[in-house]
């Protein structure tokens, strides 16, 4: 099974959002590497909007995503509550 | 195959030799003396005789390398186009058939003190 | 985030349809072909634009809302930077030739991409298309314009960054990015779609960006991790739609296949050269190291270009002409090239230095099966002559590849003690190539490679005739200050100096 992974930068924003991906995405690997975390999960990774905002405290936009995101591999299926990453090999 | 175009797709090559006022451009290099990071260019006459070629311009600029007085011109191994191919030191580079962009290599077995054995 | 987030009153879906694809119609007073000439010359079919999806269903009201965001978070610390003496915070001034680098060859690009997407944007009959290569437009410029005045904050005290658009146009080294640009901006749309979208953006922009901002945290460079984190944040955006139009193209017609397979083999070895000067950055410009060129290639070349080409074999798509060519240079290139800048740095508008010991032991570390054995005897010799006040110049101007234009410094795949030497003779006139990826892709389209402006055949041709003098003149590059060796230059002298004053009460 191939990889996806993404990659945000480190600040202040993107921590509860990692937290939510660990939380949502137990299979995932997480690299903190200088300036930039990189997630990295077997298959597929989901991002929930719902569990952000559980650990930010407020609603979330998905799409916020977008100030903070450095980059990312598969192929991306977006609605308004989840961001799915995954290969269909 | 071609490039695709909407209609005829008509180039002019931008290193003809008549750009260059009388001269050429050759290129040389010596195998396996890897200190010179890329091929030489030079530009030079065609009436110039290869052997002014060798003793002048090639020389000076391979001079860097240890092996450089070591170099035994007359009995080193050259290719042309790729080609295995011998000299004419007293004949032009025009008369040893050397023209615009000619790629020339030499080889001088035994001379290898920054390479390592291939 | 000080954002708001307004209750939503449309879902993303419905907003999507309503501020994109609802913004098209038919054209009535001409027909389609005539109002899009260029979209079937190319020989690709599409039945039915409508299929194209762009995954983020991003609306031109949250593109604004979202870039404007980021346009506050980069003039904030670009700001703090210079009020802060940002500059005296890098680890060693030396780190300056990879952002001089970046500037004279990486920035134009961002322009390059700019005109480009603007281009395609109007020439694809889709508006999913349309609005995707419009945003990406705007984002490249928007890269080209933060990157430009990040760095003018070094230009106030650093060479080599006074006259980057004189460098753009004449230097030698940045025609090979002014090159791959232009060779792409003359394709048709879908060419450029994959030139850009896909084999530089989805394949390769990981190379560059993720290491060199990474890269610049780690050196104390703040400026440039903020322009990279502004320019990566469009990114992944940029790869997404990259990635999707080639899902397209190949799930509208199965005869897209040839096509797009050959262009993918084209633009993975033009990117796979343009983006090789990376391999250096990382290796040797950088004081202190990310990681290697090879451990980078490992992770997004192999993992996860691997992963991505096992996702396309479902439409007959394979892995790149040029990939198992690419993993045997890895170990090598980067030695390759900066031993070449060494030499001719004379002519270059940055520094390039001898490693030191310590360099050499880490190239040792991260190389074991080529530094020693093939790159430590050579710069050897060359600090030997450098100790005896002989710096090592190699005048002998360079062979350039005719595809790529890079100076033929590469070895043979499988023999890395000899040059690669590779020519072909079109309609008499003879033309070299530093590999047989290169030589493949001129033979593919003759005409359009045999125009290439070379710039060492052009030193020798009007105006400058072979006169190096008029030539530094012509390039803007300033004898003496701007190239060379690291070592004595004015960047190390001024940079001690101030950071000595910075840190001391003298």
């Amino acid at each position: 099974m191939s990889t996806v992974f993404i990659a945000l930068q480190t600040n202040e924003d993107t921590r509860p959002i990692i937290e939510a991906i660990e939380i949502d995405n137990p299979h995932a690997v997480v690299h903190r590497q200088p300036a930039m975390v990189k997630i990295d999960a077997e298959g597929t990774l989901v991002i929930r909007k719902a569990t952000i905002e559980e650990q930010v405290g407020r609603d979330f936009d998905l799409q916020e995503l977008h100030i903070n995101l450095i980059s990312l591999t598969g192929h991306v299926s977006e609605d308004d509550d989840t961001l799915t990453l995954s290969w269909n090999s | 195959m071609a490039v695709a175009a909407i209609k005829d797709y008509i180039a002019t090559p931008r290193d003809r030799v008549e750009n260059f006022h009388g001269k050429q451009l050759v290129y040389a290099s010596w195998d396996r003396h890897l200190l010179f990071a890329a091929p030489f260019l030079l530009c030079v006459p065609p009436g110039m005789p290869f052997g002014e070629l060798v003793s002048g311009p090639l020389s000076m600029l391979v001079q860097a390398d240890p092996d450089a007085a070591a170099i035994d011109w007359h009995s080193v191994e050259w290719l042309k186009a790729n080609q295995p191919w011998v000299p004419d030191f007293a004949a032009s580079l025009e008369a040893n058939g050397i023209t615009h962009k000619t790629q020339l290599r030499f080889r001088t077995p035994g001379l290898n003190s920054l390479s390592a054995a291939a | 985030m000080d954002m708001k987030v307004t209750k939503k009153k449309l879902g993303l879906k419905e907003k999507y349809k309503l501020m994109t694809r609802d913004l098209g119609w038919e054209p009535t007073y001409h027909s389609k072909d005539e109002v899009f000439p260029y979209v079937g010359y190319e020989g690709i079919k599409i039945h039915d634009w409508d299929k194209w999806e762009d995954p983020f269903r991003l609306t031109m009201d949250s593109y604004w809302k979202y870039q404007a965001e980021k346009e506050r978070k980069f003039y904030a610390i670009i700001d703090a930077h210079a009020q802060n003496n940002g500059h005296l915070n890098l680890t060693d001034a030396r780190y300056l030739s990879a952002l001089k680098i970046f500037l004279q060859a990486i920035s134009p690009g961002e322009y390059a991409a700019h005109k480009g997407f603007a281009r395609v944007g109007r020439e694809f009959p889709g508006v999913g298309t349309q609005v995707a290569c419009q945003m990406q437009a705007i984002d490249e410029i928007r890269h080209a314009q933060t990157q430009i005045h990040a760095m003018s904050n070094y230009n106030r005290y650093y060479n080599g960054f006074h006259a980057f658009a004189d460098t753009r146009d004449r230097i030698w080294y940045t025609s090979v990015a002014r090159s791959f640009f232009d060779d792409s901006m003359s394709a048709g749309p879908f060419e450029f779609m994959i030139a850009i979208g896909f084999s530089f953006e989805y394949v390769l922009t990981n190379l560059l960006f993720v290491p060199f901002m990474s890269g610049a945290a780690y050196n104390g460079d703040m400026a440039t991790v903020t322009f990279g984190f502004s320019a990566q944040s469009d990114e992944a955006r940029h790869m997404t739609l990259g990635l999707e139009c080639i899902k397209f193209m190949l799930e509208q017609d199965p005869d897209n296949l040839p096509i797009v397979q050959e262009w993918i083999d084209k633009w993975f070895w033009r990117g796979f050269r343009v983006l090789g000067l990376v391999s250096t950055m990382m290796d040797y410009m950088l004081p202190k190291r990310v990681m290697s060129w090879r451990e980078a290639w490992n992770i997004y070349g192999i993992e996860n270009g691997g992963a991505l080409f096992k996702d396309l074999a479902r439409y007959g798509i394979k892995p790149p002409r040029g990939w198992d060519d690419a993993e045997k240079a890895i170990d090598h290139m980067s030695h390759q090239f900066m031993l070449g800048l060494y030499q001719w740095s004379f002519g270059t508008a940055f520094h390039s230095w001898i490693p030191s010991e310590d360099d050499m032991n880490w190239l040792s570390a991260k190389y074991p099966d080529t530094f020693d054995t093939y790159y430590r005897p050579r710069w050897k010799h060359i600090k030997k002559l450098a100790d005896a006040g002989t710096q090592f110049k190699n005048y002998g101007l360079a062979k350039l590849c005719q595809t790529c234009q890079l100076p033929c410094v590469f070895t043979e795949p499988d023999d890395p003690t000899l040059t690669c030497h590779r020519e072909t003779v079109h309609e008499g006139e003879t033309y070299h190539f530093c590999s047989d990826g290169c030589q493949h892709i001129f033979e593919n389209e003759p005409e359009k490679y045999v125009q290439a402006w070379l710039p060492m055949p052009q030193l020798f041709q009007d105006p400058i005739n072979g006169d190096l003098g008029e030539w530094m003149k012509w390039v803007s590059l300033l004898d003496g200050k701007d190239n060379g060796d690291y070592a004595g230059s004015e960047d190390q002298k001024n940079f001690e100096a101030w950071r000595g004053l910075a840190t001391t009460n003298q």
